[in-house]
């Protein structure tokens, strides 16, 4: 006999929970966190991120942050191209969150009446349950709360995972997004000494399947409903229609581009919660790269081009030596240029003549 | 009465009238309706201050084309861009490829999109022949004397470059392309969408840029920025005039490939033809003849 929550969540989900002991003040040994002080934090909208210390100034903390999802109807091109979109606080990628390790990280999730499909949400950086996803399956007009211990360092994605095939689904319509963890004392390079970012900016890449008519033209739909059956083969395919920073083609560029100085050290996030990309600053290098993400393990130092496995995020730390207008691409450069994965970085100083001068200017070939 | 002379002479016109007709355009749609020339108008000679194509350099940094008095003599031109029924014309004949546009519309003809350089080359030899009158692309000069009150080519100031720092031309070019950036219009209009300009000239600097002859060149200056140094030009590559100036590559058929970095390339490429005065050769003269005379 279904209840009617088991109805909506699709019996596998229903099978789980059932399977998972209610979690009351009765049980055994609950960690007693009440002296532990409690910090509210207010999200920002990629590809920034809230304001934090890189080197903890004060013990563990219970960080309270609120999400709310959104289903909206986003443009993801310059074709005008529409994607029932599904969204962790309203932005392709969610907002990145940053913690120390030995906070405890206190999500209420949000998944107002006006949503039409059940979310939850399973961090990488959590330990158990899915990852938080057996824990926090809402329907529209729920919310629930999820607290996790932040053990591990590093750069973590987290993404909705309703259940069984709902869970791709959702995530290739851009619900996704990164949690870092700080060691207590902030960053260090191979050697173990301390290194720190003046910025950091968080690109998150998504791949999108988006159908097509018979004409070739992209199809548009009024809800994510609609848009599922005709969606479903074009992911089975496993070649995106497009590749995005930031929720679309284009998003990190023109007005948008993100901005630096000569001098400047930047920390660049880059999560890809399904399919592997492999970022590179055209123009730049990653000076000291965490490639899995994990800040426990030195960086690489000095590449070209780093890999982020599908299912990761990463980190990259460099610092502008040259002036000018660098692209931060995925290096498919099909996939750069013609699927959208491409964001600039506009960049004021000095120029290094050291570093690089055009000696001869183009001209003709000399005839001797 | 030299009979043999005669009867030679009869078979030589014969002969000479078949062979002709042989090699005449067989997949004239004669059954149907001739090709009757596309309407033009008349650009009065005039004089313009006119800025050059391509890419102007002083000690290899980017200036802005300098500007050029030109007298530009009286021409026709076609008063609309070549229409996607007309092209296909073309296409029936064998003579020109399929563009890359979206399939016509029965009721409204819309400008031809999806063309390259070449196949405006195309498509004017084959107009030539089938209106027995000679047609070719409009260099940029002639165009921007067409367009009239809305010719717009691309300007900028290098007032604030600085020769020892590449980045700042480089950054202000990015921000003026940001700042140029508008909604895309992909979808072809009507034609006549866009209305006349003050000459009669229809649909200019709409969503069509249109294929000029002219090639790109890269001119180096001395500092008085009037010696040349080096002039290479590029006729792989030419130039299309529209909402502002373009460059592209012959082969090009999508404006969206055309390589702006950031802003707004070409929503779509087109062209419209010059109509040369006076005669065609006289080859193609006397084969239209010999085709007509055959009634094919």
């Amino acid at each position: 006999m279904f209840t009617r929550r088991q109805a909506l969540m699709g019996v596998a989900a229903a099978g789980l929970l059932a399977a998972m002991p209610p979690m009351t003040a009765a049980m055994a040994a609950e960690t007693d966190l009440s002296a532990l002080p409690r910090q509210k934090i207010a999200l920002v909208a990629p590809p920034f991120v809230h304001a934090h210390e890189q080197v903890a100034t004060t013990g563990p903390r219970i960080i309270e942050y609120t999400m709310a999802i959104e289903e909206k109807t986003v443009v993801i091109d310059d074709e005008g191209t529409t994607l029932q979109g599904m969204t962790f606080n309203g932005s392709i990628p969610g907002p990145m969150m940053v913690v120390h390790q030995g906070d405890y990280v206190e999500l209420t999730l949000v998944n107002p009446e006006t949503n039409s499909l059940p979310h939850n949400i399973d961090f990488h950086a959590a330990t158990g349950g899915l990852g938080g996803g057996a824990l926090t399956l809402i329907n529209p007009g729920e919310q629930t709360t999820l607290r996790f211990k932040a053990t591990r360092t590093g750069t973590f994605v987290y993404h909705c995972a309703p259940e069984g095939a709902m869970i791709p689904w959702h995530v290739v319509s851009g619900m996704s997004g990164t949690i870092m963890v700080l060691p207590r004392d902030g960053l260090k390079d191979d050697a173990g000494r301390p290194i720190r970012y003046d910025k950091v900016f968080y690109v998150g890449e998504n791949d999108f399947y988006v159908p097509r008519d018979e004409e070739g033209n992209f199809k548009s739909y009024d809800s994510p409903g609609e848009a599922y059956a005709d969606t479903l083969p074009v992911m089975r395919g496993l070649i995106p229609t497009h590749v995005v920073f930031n929720g679309a083609k284009g998003a990190l560029t023109g007005d948008n581009a993100m901005t630096s100085k000569v001098g400047e050290t930047v920390l660049i996030v880059h999560s890809q919660a399904n399919r592997d990309t492999r970022p590179h600053l055209i123009g730049g290098h990653g000076d000291y790269v965490w490639e899995e993400g994990k800040f426990d393990n030195p960086p690489r130092k000095d590449l070209e081009t780093w890999f982020i496995r599908g299912g990761s995020a990463g980190a990259a730390l460099y610092t502008f030596l040259q002036p000018g207008i660098y692209a931060y691409v995925n290096h498919n450069l099909i996939e750069a240029v013609e699927l959208g994965a491409t964001a600039h970085f506009v960049v004021e100083g000095e120029w290094n003549e050291d570093l690089m001068k055009q000696m001869a200017a183009p001209g003709p070939i000399p005839l001797n | 009465m030299p009979w043999h002379l005669a009867e030679a002479a009869a078979g030589s016109l014969a002969a000479v009238a078949l062979s002709l007709a042989a090699f005449a355009p067989h997949d004239f749609d004669r059954r149907a309706d001739p090709v009757t020339e596309p309407a033009t108008v008349t650009i009065p000679a005039s004089r313009l201050s006119f800025p050059e194509p391509g890419e102007f350099l002083v000690e290899g940094r980017p200036i802005p084309a300098p500007l050029r008095d030109a007298a530009v003599p009286a021409f026709r031109i076609m008063t609309h861009q070549v229409g996607l029924a007309d092209y296909g014309r073309c296409v029936a004949a064998g003579r020109c490829p399929a563009p890359d546009a979206p399939a016509p519309r029965a009721a409204v003809d819309v400008p031809v999109t999806g063309v390259s350089h070449f196949d405006a080359l195309a498509y004017a030899a084959w107009l030539g022949e089938a209106t027995g009158t000679t047609w070719r692309l409009p260099s940029a000069l002639e165009t921007a004397a067409a367009a009239g009150e809305r010719f717009a080519a691309e300007t900028f100031s290098d007032a604030a470059d600085d020769p020892k720092n590449p980045a700042v031309a480089w950054i202000r070019r990015y921000r003026e392309e940001a700042a140029s950036k508008r909604p895309p219009d992909p979808a072809p209009r009507p034609i006549g969408h866009y209305g006349v300009n003050a000459l009669g000239l229809a649909d200019f600097g709409g969503n069509v840029w249109e294929w000029t002859s002219t090639c790109y060149v890269r001119v180096s200056y001395d500092t008085d920025r009037i010696t040349e140094r080096s002039r290479t030009e590029n006729c792989r590559v030419h130039v299309l005039e529209g909402r502002h100036r373009a460059i592209m590559s012959d082969f090009v058929r999508d404006g969206r490939s055309g390589g702006c970095a950031v802003g707004a390339p070409p929503d779509n490429l087109g062209f419209r033809l010059v109509r040369e005065p006076g005669r065609p050769p006289l080859v193609a003269r006397l084969t239209r003849r010999v085709a007509g005379l055959l009634g094919r």
